[in-house]
């Protein structure tokens, strides 16, 4: 498999010393989903962050489709694209217009016929020429998802993507998020605190604690690891370890 | 069309759809300037008939009012424009998308020209019409002191982003107010000679008080204000390529302290 994404001993220390990330390495396949896990604290987000080019690593490398972020910054987020529960779109725009201003910053080509089929996709077409002002929490993440496939990115990145879903309309996102890998070979870096939705969507996890990488593999396997039934049990054993 | 050209493009589309149908935006550009014109010219026009000894009275205030408030939108249409993006919670789509700093930038100054031509035109008009005051007179002086206090005003305006950048939400105030610190020494509505000694120090390195010293000076003799003018583009040279660097610095700092993702929270 190809290797999309290569870290090598990336840190982030911030004010010199406090060390959200320390010294870790991983590879991100084509055509994979991975999970990002970890409490509160473990260093996932500083880590989406420096993949994203928001942050600058203190020490260590990031390779995307094997140029570096720090110098190619450009051609790759031509290539990627991120959506979180945590941002929004501007509120006074239709969500039309919203789509049309990425599309045109990601410069897609037949961008009107692309944002229909995104519409249709996600089930919201026919709202959209509302205000984002008027739509629901779970209608904005749809249309944040629509956003992030404007595109076609090789890599999506997806920080928390169901959080304001209700279970139903969660299950059909991550339905879709599947297919749409397998359709077209994308590969997805997932975060979410929802156990469940992690051990379901994710064919590799990497489990991050207090900065470092203390388990890496498909969740059955770190489930064997840590000795639990279930994602989350291996979860709380490890943001509890006196218990 | 490149796909640099493109992308700046996008970004200003994005601003120019808020004004189809956001009346706060809207206000924004026509509400005040008109209330200002409105108020002060009244007040100007009274007091020109208590006979002030002063000729030109209104050309002097209004001019003043008119050619103030290009640089203050100059610097609002980049500060504001950018704020727009941290109320929304839609920064960080725009700096993960592969539009750059640079690129950033050239959109937010394009945002600050078509606000201005739009509100500049409103007042320009206005002020024809309710107090036959045509700045046009000026002739060709007019570009070279426009196009000086719109230099000014962008400048404020990167610096202004580039503190809110750094310091969140909290430094928000400044997209308002720092344009305003500047205005007793440009010397708007008085001439830099009417200043204590220490403030015309001080207004010798702001570019719009030779702006508005320029100003009367066309008002007064018709002639083409060459000293002020050279002494407002010298400055202005000087410090819009300090408020990029400082931009640029910032951006870094922020990038090394993690803060983009934090910025409007």
């Amino acid at each position: 498999m190809n290797v999309l994404v290569e870290v090598k001993g990336l840190t982030k220390a911030f004010n010199g010393f406090k060390l959200a990330v320390d010294d870790i390495s991983f590879e991100m396949y084509e055509g994979e989903i991975l999970g990002l896990i970890g409490p509160n604290g473990a260093g996932k987000t500083t880590t989406l962050q420096m993949l994203l080019g928001l942050t600058t690593p203190t020490a260590g490398e990031i390779r995307i489709f094997g140029l570096d972020i720090g110098s190619a910054r450009e051609e790759i987020l031509r290539q990627v694209n991120f959506s979180s529960s945590y941002i929004s779109l501007p509120f006074s725009l239709t969500v039309e217009e919203n789509l049309t201003v990425f599309s045109r910053l990601y410069n897609v080509k037949e961008h009107k016929k692309r944002i229909r089929e995104l519409l249709s996709i996600f089930e919201i077409l026919d709202i959209k020429d509302t205000p984002t002002r008027r739509l629901s929490s779970g209608q904005i993440t749809r249309v944040c998802l629509c956003k992030a496939l404007l595109n076609n990115p090789r890599i999506l990145f997806l920080d928390e993507p169901t959080a304001s879903l209700d279970p139903d309309i969660a299950d059909k996102t991550r339905t879709l998020l599947r297919a749409i890998k397998k359709e077209r070979g994308l590969s997805i870096l997932y975060t979410s605190h929802n156990m469940k939705e992690m051990e379901e969507m994710c064919d590799r996890l990497i489990f991050m604690d207090k900065g470092r990488i203390i388990a890496a593999g498909d969740p059955e396997s770190i489930m064997k690891k840590f000795g639990g039934r279930s994602l989350e049990e291996v979860f709380i054993k490890i943001a509890r370890p006196g218990q | 069309m490149s796909a640099r050209s493109q992308r700046i493009l996008a970004y200003t589309i994005r601003h120019l759809y808020l004004y189809k149908r956001s009346l706060p935006r809207l206000m924004e550009v026509f509400y005040w300037p008109v209330l200002d014109l409105l108020v002060w010219g009244f007040v100007t026009v009274y007091l020109s008939r208590q006979g002030g000894d002063l000729p030109q009275f209104v050309t002097f205030f209004i001019g003043a009012l008119i050619l103030w408030d290009m640089l203050f939108r100059s610097q609002q249409g980049i500060s504001v424009s950018f704020l727009e993006d941290v109320w929304s919670r839609n920064l960080l789509n725009i700096f993960v998308s592969p539009l750059s700093a640079t690129e950033y930038i050239f959109s937010l100054l394009l945002l600050s020209i078509i606000k201005l031509i739009l509100t500049s035109t409103v007042m320009i008009t206005l002020a024809w019409f309710l107090y036959q005051f045509n700045i046009f007179v000026m002739g060709f002086s007019l570009i070279p002191l426009v196009a000086n206090l719109i230099v000014m005003g962008w400048a404020v305006g990167i610096v202004t982003t580039a503190l809110i950048l750094r310091f969140g939400q909290e430094a928000e105030v400044l997209a308002w107010g720092v344009a305003l610190l500047f205005q007793p020494v440009s010397a708007v509505f008085y001439p830099v000679a009417v200043l204590p000694w220490f403030l015309r120090v001080i207004a010798n390195y702001i570019p719009a008080a030779h702006v508005f010293e320029g100003m009367r000076v066309v008002f007064t003799t018709g002639a083409f204000p060459t000293k002020e003018i050279v002494w407002a583009a010298g400055l202005n040279v000087v410090y819009i390529a300090l408020s990029v660097l400082f931009f640029y610095w910032n951006f870094k700092v922020v990038k090394e302290k993690g803060l983009l993702a934090k910025v409007g929270e």
